[in-house]
């Protein structure tokens, strides 16, 4: 069982959600990204999720667009986003996932890619422009190299594109709440509930699945694990909180959020 | 339909885009088999753009140059300037038909939102565009003339603030508003089915050239040249000739130098952007590069997939010309035959002049003048040291 798995296991033996966290490689700084991971795991967070930067994020709002665009400004490459995950995985157990786009994949070449991923302790990736019927080839490369695949879910997805987006997911299946770009929202949109039902029938209780774009607030991460949602991920807002703080205050407001998000991930609170 | 051609195109686009894709592929499909649409397409052609388009013996240019004969494919006296409007008229009425209530398009230059613009109004849509801030303070005209026509056009801050940026924003928009809105794609870029779609509506180009050539000359070209950014004016003149003996000549904006142009099948290499696998300018992490052209309408810094795989199978050829080489043949053409040619026509006029020469007289060259330059003399005065 990869370490994306076993740690839903043991939430769900605790009556717990996952709050998953996503943090931009390389934002602002690649040694800042080294601290964060431990730092976002002894708050709460279950599992990582690290952005390598990407120009072109066509599937990011602002507050994710802005943070890659200041992490290629100060010099984060694929590799030493990936470095950096691994110098943080001596100080943390925590399951880390990357997040970026098929291109920064595709030029260092999909098998080195997911060899240098694995090596590094990575376990599992999202590809945001790459959907099922382009994935074939990539998820048995990454199975070889034991490396989960996530794929998303969309409220426009088709029950039999459905069926393929769980059979593809390995890890969890990640559920978009939205019709949008990534960014935080005030509420939770209603066509998250209706998704989570959707998804449920396909993936029959044998894949957790995760919903992320828009959530900013315990109440919305509530909201979700009592309907149903196995974990939830939080980017936007963490990134926005690190805009809006200076000095020590972005480590405490960090802590102070990411404690209070996690404290609402109860399943039956 | 094929999702790919050869390994390039597929769809490389979040999956809350891929059933609107899968809708539009459906919707296409149909269209093009019936009747009613064929007919609309035809009408609007004809009495709305100006369809069919001269083929034009350029004599003096022919003589000057003392070689094969050059004849033009006068795109540039389509209503709006250029070969844009020929996709949109089809796209537009694919809109309507779909019923979607709202239109999205992108634009560089601002030939492509023009159309857009054009298009959406005579057939009651309401349009959206996007447009780089950087593209929109080079092309004030082109934004003005848009608003004139009914278009909102939406400025773009992000990345490098030209086209690659606008259709990144443009797709963002696609993904919020997808169940009312039309994405109008300008070139045989984008994830599948749009290259085909955009290709099959430019296809026209081509086609009068060979019917055209056959009255003037009794016989086909023995090449056809055309200046490839994205590459829709390209593909349009070339896909009817894919069978034929006619050698197909795609020519890229070289810029100034090997480092700063906007010519992805020359010095690109293959990747995936804006939902297509084919060659882009990127460095070597993947990041994709900014580019640089005199034609704001080359400065693009990927290629429609057809193009790759035409590169790759070798049935056309890509050449690069640069900003200085496009803007004397800009100005040959203006003093021969009294044409301004749009500066992204320039490039490819600029290599049929190149080879031209070493051509026998009796073989033939047509180059398809996408659009007229009209909208670049205020860049080309500046080139020149003038203000006007």
């Amino acid at each position: 069982m990869s370490r994306i798995s076993s740690r839903f296991t043991e939430l769900r033996k605790d009556g717990m959600g996952a709050l998953i966290c996503y943090i931009m490689g390389g934002y602002p700084s690649i040694d800042f990204t080294v601290k964060l991971i431990p730092f976002l795991a002894n708050c709460g967070a279950d599992i990582i999720e690290v952005g390598i930067p990407f120009s072109d994020p066509i599937a990011d709002g602002r507050s994710i667009q802005n943070a890659s665009a200041k992490a290629l400004a100060s010099g984060a490459t694929p590799t030493k986003v990936i470095d950096a995950i691994a110098e943080a995985r001596k100080e943390a157990e925590v399951p880390v996932l990357t997040m970026t786009y098929f291109n920064i994949i595709y030029k260092l070449g999909v098998d080195n890619f997911l060899h240098y991923a694995a090596r590094h302790g990575v376990d599992g990736v999202i590809v945001p422009d790459l959907p099922v019927d382009e994935a074939i080839e990539f998820c048995e490369k990454a199975k070889g190299k034991g490396v989960d695949t996530v794929f998303l879910a969309s409220p426009t997805t088709t029950e039999d594109r459905l069926q393929r987006v769980v059979r593809l997911s390995t890890g969890f299946v990640y559920l978009v709440s939205l019709l949008g770009v990534t960014g935080a929202r005030r509420e939770v949109s209603s066509r998250a509930f209706e998704l989570i039902k959707r998804v449920k029938v396909h993936t029959k209780g044998r894949l957790p699945l995760a919903v992320g774009f828009g959530i900013s607030k315990p109440e919305h991460v509530a909201q979700l694990i009592r309907s149903g949602a196995d974990g939830v991920v939080v980017g936007s807002a963490l990134i926005d909180l690190m805009e809006g703080s200076t000095g020590d205050r972005i480590i405490d407001n960090l802590a102070i959020f990411v404690t209070s998000m996690k404290k609402a991930a109860k399943r039956d609170a | 339909m094929k999702r790919k051609f050869g390994r390039y195109g597929g769809q490389f686009v979040p999956e809350t885009l891929m059933p609107a894709l899968q809708e539009l592929e459906d919707a296409y499909t149909k269209a093009k088999r019936d009747g009613d649409f064929i007919a609309q397409l035809e009408w609007y052609r004809r009495k709305y753009a100006g369809r069919p388009t001269p083929l034009y013996l350029a004599k003096n240019l022919t003589r000057m140059i003392g070689g094969a004969k050059i004849y033009l494919k006068r795109e540039d006296l389509l209503h709006g300037g250029a070969h844009k409007i020929n996709n949109c008229l089809g796209q537009a009425l694919l809109a309507k038909r779909m019923g979607k209530t709202r239109v999205i398009a992108e634009t560089g230059a601002g030939q492509h939102g023009v159309a857009s613009a054009m298009a959406c109004a005579a057939l009651s849509l309401p349009l959206e565009v996007y447009m780089g801030s950087n593209d929109i303070e080079r092309q004030r005209l082109n934004v003005f003339r848009m608003r004139l026509l009914g278009a909102k056009v939406n400025p773009v801050d992000t990345g490098s603030r030209t086209l690659k940026d606008a259709i990144n924003e443009a797709l963002r928009d696609w993904v919020t508003n997808v169940e009312n809105t039309y994405y109008m794609i300008g070139s045989v870029v984008g994830p599948h089915p749009y290259p085909t779609i955009v290709r099959d509506f430019q296809s026209i180009i081509g086609r009068e050239i060979k019917k055209q050539m056959i009255n003037e000359e009794g016989r086909f070209p023995d090449c056809v040249v055309a200046c490839v950014g994205g590459g829709s004016n390209a593909m349009g003149t070339f896909y009817p000739f894919i069978k034929d003996k006619v050698s197909l000549i795609g020519v890229e904006a070289g810029g100034q130098n090997k480092d700063r142009n906007a010519a992805s099948l020359i010095y690109g290499s293959e990747g995936v952007l804006h939902g297509m696998f084919t060659y882009v300018l990127q460095d070597e992490n993947g990041q994709i590069k900014e580019t640089h052209s005199v034609a704001a309408g080359l400065d693009y810094p990927a290629v429609g997939p057809e193009h790759s795989y035409l590169k790759e199978i070798s049935r056309a050829e890509y050449v690069a010309i640069s900003d200085e080489e496009a803007l004397r043949a800009f100005d040959t053409l203006s003093k021969t035959e009294g044409i301004l040619p749009a500066l992204e026509s320039a490039h490819a006029l600029a290599y049929a002049m190149n080879i031209a020469k070493d051509m026998k007289k009796d073989e033939l060259i047509v180059v398809t003048l996408s659009g007229r330059g009209d909208k670049d003399v205020e860049i080309i005065a500046k080139q020149m040291g003038y203000e006007i």
